[in-house]
């Protein structure tokens, strides 16, 4: 059956390339603020590129901090979207900003001593719990990475990367999945993960 | 362990990829997806489409193909080229860009690069800098319109201080193309970039000069850069993707293995 997935409009521009994705995997796309369309769908996406204060200002302003904290069916945060996802993020013009609080967990600043910020390009993610949305998916598997914040590991983690220290690389609690990275930029192991998503 | 990038760049102009890309044996010039499609399976890390009828004149350039582009890739990709204002880089990351690069808009109004950053996010923005050695000061100089021979043109920056500039003012990406090596194939400028990697925390990308595997390999060595560019290696066929990553990753470089579904 095809899935109907609603990615959240939260206003940030780049959501095409995560909308392409999920069409190419058979699913039918809607990209919509409108509460009533996200209580529906089989799926729920939250994207989102740019910082947590803002993005946290656009959901407000659109009224979906609710909407978002009452789903019951299966919501994937990608990157910025995955950081939403959890209490607070130290990503904001004052230093802390309240988020969806929908997995317990703080964003806070990469520390990564003399390495590169962002970190930005290909790591390898191991899963370091069991989950549907890591199926088929070995240890020290490849994907896309683009940020400077970051979840520390927690027992919500699902999956860990490593940059100067270890992070989240997907957490996990109930209904609620978040990825650091961008599946749909992650080539087949991206693919992969998105389409065991589909299928939770 | 964070893999070095492996990025060609493809030259577009009017929606069209120029110059000769050896693609199975025949030459391909023209159609944007096939080619996106073949480095995004050869094993490419991100790709780079460069506008190169953008930057030198001042008409409004179509950019629909960033859109066809994005519906093949799965991948990341950076649009470069003629991108002067907050508006056109929201059109392009809307249509599917991963990234846009600015170059010489930047040179003009530094400021931009503030606003990219406040409007979309460190992530997206790109500064390409074309620089080159001068032999008689002994300095780097950064060069703006290097799109067109007749329009080249000297700024008053030297190349170690616009890469202050440029990521105090909230660049998330910098890619250093050195003129002297550009095109000639003799190897990247390791020294220059040696010389900008040692102020900059930004991921660099080194561009112009790979005309051999061993150039990769010395400037992932020698540079610490995190990604290398490059265009008619790849496009003639000097190069093959995979066999450049097996050579680099032999030489204890960490490069991305392709997925293997458990």
């Amino acid at each position: 059956m095809q899935q109907k997935v609603v990615i959240v409009n939260t206003g940030c521009a780049n959501i095409s390339s995560v909308r392409i994705a999920l069409e190419k995997l058979g699913s039918s796309v809607l990209v919509t603020a409108d509460a009533d369309a996200i209580h529906q769908a089989d799926k729920v996406l939250l994207p989102g590129v740019g910082s947590a204060g803002a993005a946290m200002k656009s959901i407000e302003q659109k009224k979906l901090t609710n909407v978002i904290q009452g789903l019951t069916q299966p919501v994937l945060g990608v990157c910025l979207g995955m950081q939403l996802m959890v209490s607070r993020s130290e990503e904001s013009q004052t230093g802390s900003v309240s988020c969806l609080d929908l997995i317990p967990g703080d964003v806070v600043r990469m520390q990564v001593g003399t390495k590169r910020l962002p970190h930005m390009g290909w790591n390898t993610v191991s899963a370091t719990a069991q989950s549907e949305l890591f199926k088929g998916i070995p240890d020290n598997t490849y994907f896309y990475f683009v940020h400077s914040y970051c979840v520390k590991p927690s027992s919500y983690t699902l999956a860990e990367c490593h940059y100067a220290q270890p992070f989240s690389a997907a957490l996990m609690k109930d209904n609620f999945y978040g990825v650091q990275f961008h599946p749909e930029r992650s080539g087949e192991a991206g693919a992969q993960l998105l389409r065991n998503f589909l299928d939770l | 362990m964070l893999a070095k990038r492996i990025i060609p760049c493809l030259d577009v102009r009017d929606g069209k990829v120029v110059k000769g890309v050896q693609f199975r044996n025949h030459e391909i010039v023209g159609d944007i997806v096939p080619l996106a499609e073949f480095y995004g399976s050869a094993g490419a890390d991100e790709l780079v489409f460069y506008d190169i009828t953008a930057s030198s004149d001042a008409r409004t350039v179509d950019k629909s193909w960033v859109s066809r582009i994005a519906e093949v890739i799965d991948i990341p990709f950076c649009v470069a080229g003629g991108i002067k204002s907050v508006k056109e880089a929201g059109h392009i990351l809307e249509m599917g860009a991963d990234k846009i690069s600015i170059n010489s808009p930047a040179l003009m109004n530094p400021e931009l690069i503030n606003q990219l950053h406040d409007e979309f996010g460190q992530q997206c923005v790109v500064i390409g800098i074309d620089s080159l050695f001068n032999e008689q000061t002994q300095q780097y100089e950064v060069y703006k319109f290097t799109g067109d021979e007749s329009r080249t043109q000297q700024t008053a920056w030297q190349t170690l201080d616009w890469v202050q500039e440029v990521q105090q003012r909230g660049a998330g990406e910098i890619v250093l193309n050195c003129m002297n090596q550009d095109g000639v194939r003799q190897g990247y400028d390791i020294k220059q970039l040696k010389a900008v990697r040692e102020i900059c925390n930004l991921p660099l990308i080194a561009s112009g000069g790979a005309g051999e595997s061993q150039h990769f390999e010395d400037v992932f060595t020698q540079a610490d850069v995190d990604g290398a560019l490059a265009a008619s290696v790849f496009h003639k066929g000097i190069i093959q993707i995979n066999e450049l990553k097996k050579h680099l990753a032999t030489a204890g470089i960490t490069m991305r293995v392709p997925f293997q579904k458990k």
